[in-house]
């Protein structure tokens, strides 16, 4: 068998932990794993590549058009390096989901989008209809491109591997898109899909101000806020809130969800949580079916006396 | 300007789908159908486009069955100009349908190319940009705005850390995403002047596109369930078992 390739996303200064996930799905493929980071003045996010123990090698593309991971440049140049490869694996996030199709077009291959599961180096086991059907599938192409679900992999260690960094060139711009500008919502809270504690509000928070209820349970709590996409649609919560089939894939150690009836493309989000817990005037809300923990009231109510109780509680 | 939009017939979103008895697939037989989502989002942006001007013929393209018509002609109601199938058997592969779409650009020479993100049923999220990659144009997936130029168009994209914006060289490949903007409904004589509209029907052989498949798919099957846990009076007993009996606070 060749050698395994892992996309690594990053900021070029440090790697996202979704990129830790893919090397441990990688590895339950079994063979010799190389990452490719792709990036301008990338050195730090290389270095700590090569620091993840097991790494082979490292592989660093440097260069000013990969400064924003256009999709465009970033293909060209991962189509390059992965005929060498027996497998190309990149998060299911939506870096991995914008670049990885592209690629798979390049080589002429089929692409696998969020694997859940590793049965063999040639099958995969992937949600399909948001999550509430999971088919196992086989793939005969040459090279199998991949973008793996985070929340089904343990990340892998980060610390305490050696791996050699070898430069390759960077490929030539294409030149059909360019970037303008972003804007990323500024929090001090932990990042969704990292968070051990999710603080989650649906459309019946009301009102962005009915946001403000979950975000101090948030902070008591040390946890990241989320929105189903009633909340996110209705302006109550910026987009990259949403949880579920087309938003984020998350699988906290908590989820509690405020105001969210429970439609399956929210489910398809956060059904993987290790503790639930819903709170709903609808005693018939959907959410109620998986959640561990249920409290039937108007969320008014019962956000202002969990922070009252979370306020009391002395630390564990 | 000129755009080809894209839609698939997938089962509704409303509808819960269960494996075959034989675990081999997924059973859509006597399931309630429709377009995509996504794809609706799609169209109804295309729509608006030729609404404000920016755009003169829109033509929608759908690959599959031959009961792919419906959605067609859903899109034809919605304000598409004419309409084009591409009759297949089962599904095919997103690389087969983007190979496919790509014999239809070269044909067509539309300037903007929309699909819908992702279809619901596979969940693949792959065909716009395997389209793009195929064609080496641009590709603004995931767009929650659209704003189109003479020669470039800009697209707003919902990332994971919040939105980008990118400038794409025309012509292009845009994918919708939900905030995109909120479809129309199709009214009822929109829907009689849709069935006089042109629907030609193509086969792969008339696009010169072998169709070659490299996925088998081996089991389907329902995820374990979660059970139903309990109820609690209020947030004194709640805050009480995540501290004393789960310990996740
Ligand atoms: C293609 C597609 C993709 C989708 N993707 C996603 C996705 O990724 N994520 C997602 O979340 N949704 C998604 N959806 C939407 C999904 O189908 C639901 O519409 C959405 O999740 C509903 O959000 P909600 O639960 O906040 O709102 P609702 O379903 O309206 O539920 C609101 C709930 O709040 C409760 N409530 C109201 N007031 C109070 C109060 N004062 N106290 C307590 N409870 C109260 C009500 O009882 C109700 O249960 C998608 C839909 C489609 C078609």
């Amino acid at each position: 068998m060749k050698n395994i390739l892992v996309i690594a996303e990053h900021d070029h200064a440090t790697l996202k932990t979704a990129t830790l996930n893919t090397v441990s799905a990688a590895q339950s493929i079994g063979g010799e794993i190389h990452i490719l980071v792709a990036g301008n003045n990338c050195a730090g996010a290389a270095a700590a590549s090569a620091r993840i123990p097991g790494i082979a090698k490292v592989l660093q593309a440097d260069a000013g058009h990969y400064a924003h991971h256009l999709a465009e440049d970033l293909a060209v140049l991962i189509a390059g390096l992965a005929k060498d490869y027996s497998h190309v694996l990149a998060p299911a996030t939506t870096f991995g989901k914008n670049l990885m199709p592209r690629v798979a077009a390049l080589l002429d291959v089929t692409q696998l989008s969020d694997i859940v599961g590793v049965e063999s180096t040639d099958t995969f086991v992937r949600p399909i209809y948001a999550g509430s059907l999971l088919a196992t599938v086989q793939c005969s192409a040459p090279i199998k491109v991949i973008t793996v679900r985070s929340t089904a992999f343990a990340a892998a260690a980060s610390e305490g591997g050696t791996a050699p960094v070898e430069t390759v060139p960077a490929a030539a711009p294409l030149g059909v898109a360019r970037f303008a500008r972003q804007e990323l919502t500024q929090s001090e809270r932990p990042e969704l899909t990292a968070a051990r504690i999710v603080v989650s509000g649906g459309r019946g928070m009301g009102s962005g101000e009915g946001f403000k209820l979950l975000e101090d349970i948030a902070d008591q709590l040390g946890a990241a806020v989320g929105a189903s996409r009633a909340a996110v649609d209705a302006g109550f919560a910026p987009n990259d809130y949403q949880i579920g089939q087309t938003g984020k894939i998350i699988a906290p150690e908590l989820y509690i969800a405020a105001g969210i009836s429970g439609a399956i493309q929210h489910l398809a989000g956060m059904k993987d949580s290790k503790i639930i817990v819903a709170i709903n005037k609808d005693e018939e809300a959907p959410i109620f079916q998986i959640a561990d923990y249920g409290i039937v009231g108007d969320l008014f109510k019962v956000l202002p006396e969990l922070f009252a109780e979370l306020d009391k509680l002395p630390p564990a | 300007m000129k755009i080809l939009v894209t839609v698939k017939r997938v089962a509704d979103y409303n509808v819960k789908v269960y494996p075959k008895a034989d675990g081999s697939d997924v059973e859509i037989a006597n399931v309630k159908m429709s377009m995509n989502p996504f794809d609706e989002i799609a169209v109804e942006e295309a729509v608006r486009l030729k609404e404000s001007g920016n755009a003169t013929e829109i033509i929608a393209a759908s690959i599959g069955v031959s009961q792919c018509q419906e959605v067609l002609r859903t899109a034809l109601a919605m304000g598409a100009d004419r309409a084009i199938l591409v009759e297949t058997g089962a599904a095919p592969e997103p690389l087969a349908v983007a190979k496919l779409l790509k014999a239809l650009v070269e044909r067509e020479q539309p300037d903007l190319v929309i699909l819908g993100k992702q279809a619901i049923d596979g969940d693949c999220n792959q065909t716009g940009q395997m389209l793009a990659a195929l064609l080496g144009w641009g590709q603004g997936a995931f767009a929650s705005k659209l704003t189109l130029g003479e020669q470039e168009t800009e697209v707003t994209r919902e990332i994971d850390g919040g939105l980008e914006t990118l400038i794409l060289k025309l012509p292009a490949v845009v994918t919708a995403d939900l905030r995109l903007n909120e479809p129309r409904y199709v009214k009822l004589p929109n829907i009689i002047k849709a069935k006089k509209k042109l629907l030609t029907t193509l086969s792969p052989g008339d696009l010169d596109t072998v169709l070659a498949a490299q996925l088998t798919t081996l089991k389907v099957a329902e995820p374990p369930k979660r059970e139903a846990g309990i109820k609690v009076a209020d947030a004194a007993e709640l805050v009480a078992k995540l501290r004393n009996d789960v310990k996740v606070i």
